[in-house]
């Protein structure tokens, strides 16, 4: 596995710079880097070999999709992996250029992220998947990329049926392997800062109360980082329990490290030209999208209280890896 | 950062322990309510502890040799996570299975070994641990209780305190200062093996505030032990103490103190019908975070079995596992009591007082949260 994860890490690291992130969220993204992407082949990863994929396990995915969050990725890279694995699934092409993902009914203004980039839309409605074009002026693009999307039914390409719901999950996964890559950057980040930055004579990280907080934002990162791996350890797209874990945990883990990420370095942490607001940013945008944390909860709980047995013999049956 | 905690999952021939497991557990359980249940880590029986012994699923980690399973430390996730969720009485070989008993394997003698390990397979010899002393809690250099060389062997003098367990045991392992003085910090500490029949040991129950009694204090008056009391190396006590904290922190015991009221809470819900988003919600947190930590766990576990000492990762373990443990009573007892109109049985609610009651000792035993973010900040390279 570590085998294609090494050559995908430095790919991304050099197509997606600071600079190339700030400059995709100006609304200049590099047409070069995608087309870089492309030709590598990752963007089919999840597509089986004899479908000309990489058949890459859903498993082995979530590692890809870590560093995708890691580097604070603009383009929807993991979006348009599970577009074209649902795409091949379903027997069919896929267009090339980004492709953002959604659920959400037909002429309804929907937030989707990754819109203000994709040039298609993969859109999950009652049972079926339809891919439509993102309208050439997606209304509201904002820094986190994301864009107010509306899809016409008539216009649209039926792609076929989907397990109910199974967009939104994969979607749910993917965020949470954004979120806790974000997350990994951002305690080596921030435990780096508190380890050089001086005040009252020594590294403010030899401050207990400092070292207390930086501990707790490991332990939410490496939360987050577990629960992706649950989202990833079944079936493609996931079962319910498994998409919710991941997106739960997650979600609940973005906000507190984003918090904690903040509070140690301070003011500069705030300012446009330090990079920790490319990750901060990113975790709060991914913790709403595709659901946050009481959305997963209140659908693992309904199927929690509808199982007749205990609470560990639930998550070890619904939720064991595979 | 700390990628050495991957998932894993429990081998099939680990996964094929659980029903045997399970049928003794709910033989033992069958007759006790949810409160009692609920105590499990601190329900004594002997019984069931040699019953375990007899099925072979005690000792599951030491050599065949020395009576054990010769199994990894998987076999004894499974058992554990078996025995907790049903809330099975665990305390009388708890402690000697889990850390007496690799303790003595990995630095006792040969004839320690031969001794003792088999006798703890069986189920016949319990143990405690003690370390804690009146001004020495997370703070463990400080301690003071002395063992001196003497012609014949030790003399111990001084005292422990919130020994769990030590009225019922056979034995302690015992960190003693045998050199030097509380100034040299983690020099010059020992672990020593007491037999709590020796003359001079006086063991007083501390009643605690459930009315239950579980923690001992324990003086030593001019105790004296025979030379082979001494396990592994003399003044290497604190390194073989910090090994042995991993064992302990990092195991499901560290998620499960509360699921028999989760469990409890969970069997109302359904009972009475009461299904709104609210509630879904607050059941879904607790499923989403108990199969995490779960994860996190066997992902230690997986540590463990590779050899390793994941000290820093089990610390993490245990402080997130902690937390969950100790917010399940605060949420559920918010739950409940947020519908005062809805019948409660009073097993569900004393089940609810019991857990919430001794919340507070979950975040203490076995190093307390501070100590651990501490150990934490070291693995981020801060300290």
């Amino acid at each position: 596995m570590t085998d294609f994860l090494d050559p995908f890490e430095r790919m991304i690291a050099a197509l997606f710079s600071p600079a190339a992130v700030r400059a995709a969220e100006r609304g200049e993204p590099d047409d070069r880097a995608w087309s870089e992407l492309a030709a590598s082949g990752f963007l089919d990863a999840l597509v089986p070999e004899d479908a000309g994929g990489a058949g890459v396990s859903f498993a082995d995915i979530v590692p890809l999709w870590l560093v995708l969050g890691r580097h604070a990725v603009p383009c929807p890279v993991g979006e348009t992996m599970i577009a074209r694995a649902l795409l091949a699934q379903a027997g069919r092409a896929a267009p090339d250029g980004p492709i953002a993902i959604a659920a959400q009914a037909p002429g309804a203004a929907g937030r989707v992220i990754g819109a203000a980039l994709g040039r298609h839309l993969l859109v999950e409605w009652e049972g079926n998947l339809y891919l439509a074009a993102v309208p050439g002026e997606a209304d509201g693009g904002d820094r986190e990329l994301a864009a107010s999307v509306r899809w016409d039914s008539e216009a649209a390409t039926p792609v076929g049926p989907i397990v109910p719901g199974g967009l939104r999950r994969a979607a749910a996964v993917l965020r949470a392997a954004l979120i806790a890559g974000a997350a990994d950057r951002l305690t080596t980040m921030t435990a780096g800062y508190a380890n050089v930055r001086i005040q009252f004579g020594k590294p403010i990280g030899k401050q207990q109360a400092l070292q207390q907080q930086l501990a707790v934002m490991a332990e939410d990162m490496v939360a987050a980082r577990i629960a992706a791996h649950i989202g990833g350890a079944g079936s493609f797209p996931p079962a319910l329990a498994a998409a919710a874990t991941a997106k739960s945990v997650a979600s609940g883990a973005a906000a507190r490290v984003a918090a904690i990420a903040h509070a140690v370095h301070g003011a500069i942490g705030i300012s446009e030209e330090y990079d920790l607001q490319l990750y901060t940013r990113r975790l709060q945008a991914w913790r709403l999208a595709d659901g946050s944390e009481s959305y997963w909860n209140r659908l693992l709980g309904a199927e929690r209280l509808a199982a007749p047995s205990g609470s560990v013999d639930f998550v070890r049956t619904a939720l064991a890896p595979a | 950062m700390f990628d050495t905690l991957e998932p894993s999952s429990l081998p099939p021939e680990d996964e094929a322990l659980r029903s045997r497991v399970r049928a003794l557990a709910a033989a033992a359980t069958a007759a006790r309510p949810a409160d009692v249940r609920a105590r499990s880590w601190q329900g004594f029986d002997a019984d069931f502890s040699r019953k375990l012994g007899a099925a072979g699923l005690l000792g599951l980690t030491l050599p065949k040799a020395y009576g054990g399973g010769e199994r990894g430390p998987f076999a004894r996730f499974v058992v554990v996570e078996e025995l907790l969720s049903a809330g099975a009485p665990v305390a009388a070989h708890w402690i000697a299975d889990r850390q007496s008993a690799p303790l003595i394997l990995n630095y006792g003698t040969e004839a320690q070994r031969q001794f003792y390990l088999p006798r703890i397979c069986r189920g016949e010899l319990f143990f405690c641990i003690g370390m804690s002393e009146p001004g020495s809690g997370s703070d463990l250099a400080s301690v003071r209780t002395r063992a001196e060389r003497t012609a014949g062997g030790w003399r111990v003098n001084g005292q422990k305190i919130w020994t769990t367990g030590a009225m019922h045991c056979d034995y302690m392992i015992a960190l003693l200062r045998t050199s030097g003085s509380a100034e040299d910090r983690h020099a010059g500490l020992s672990q020593l093996i007491i037999d709590l029949k020796a003359p001079g040991i006086t063991i007083r129950p501390i009643v605690d505030l459930t009315g239950d009694a579980h923690f001992c204090e324990i003086f030593f008056e001019d105790v004296d032990l025979p030379a082979d009391a001494l396990i592994g190396a003399e003044g290497e006590g604190w390194k073989q103490v910090t090994a042995e904290l991993a064992f302990e922190r990092s195991g499901p015991e560290r998620i499960y103190s509360s699921v028999v009221l989760l469990d409890a809470w969970a069997r109302h819900l359904q009972h009475i019908g009461r299904d709104d988003p609210a509630v879904r919600a607050l059941v879904g947190d607790f499923t989403a975070r108990l199969a995490t930590l779960r994860a996190m766990s066997i992902a230690c576990t997986a540590r463990l079995a590779a050899g390793e000492s994941p000290v820093v990762e089990a610390s993490l373990v245990k402080d997130l596992g902690t937390a969950f443990e100790q917010h399940l009573p605060v949420a559920i007892g918010d739950d409940l009591a947020a519908h005062p109109d809805e019948p409660v049985s009073d097993e569900l609610y004393r089940t609810l007082t019991y857990v919430t009651h001794v919340a507070p000792s979950f975040s203490l035993r076995g190093g307390t949260r501070e100590i651990l973010r501490g150990i934490i900040a070291r693995g981020m390279g801060l300290r």
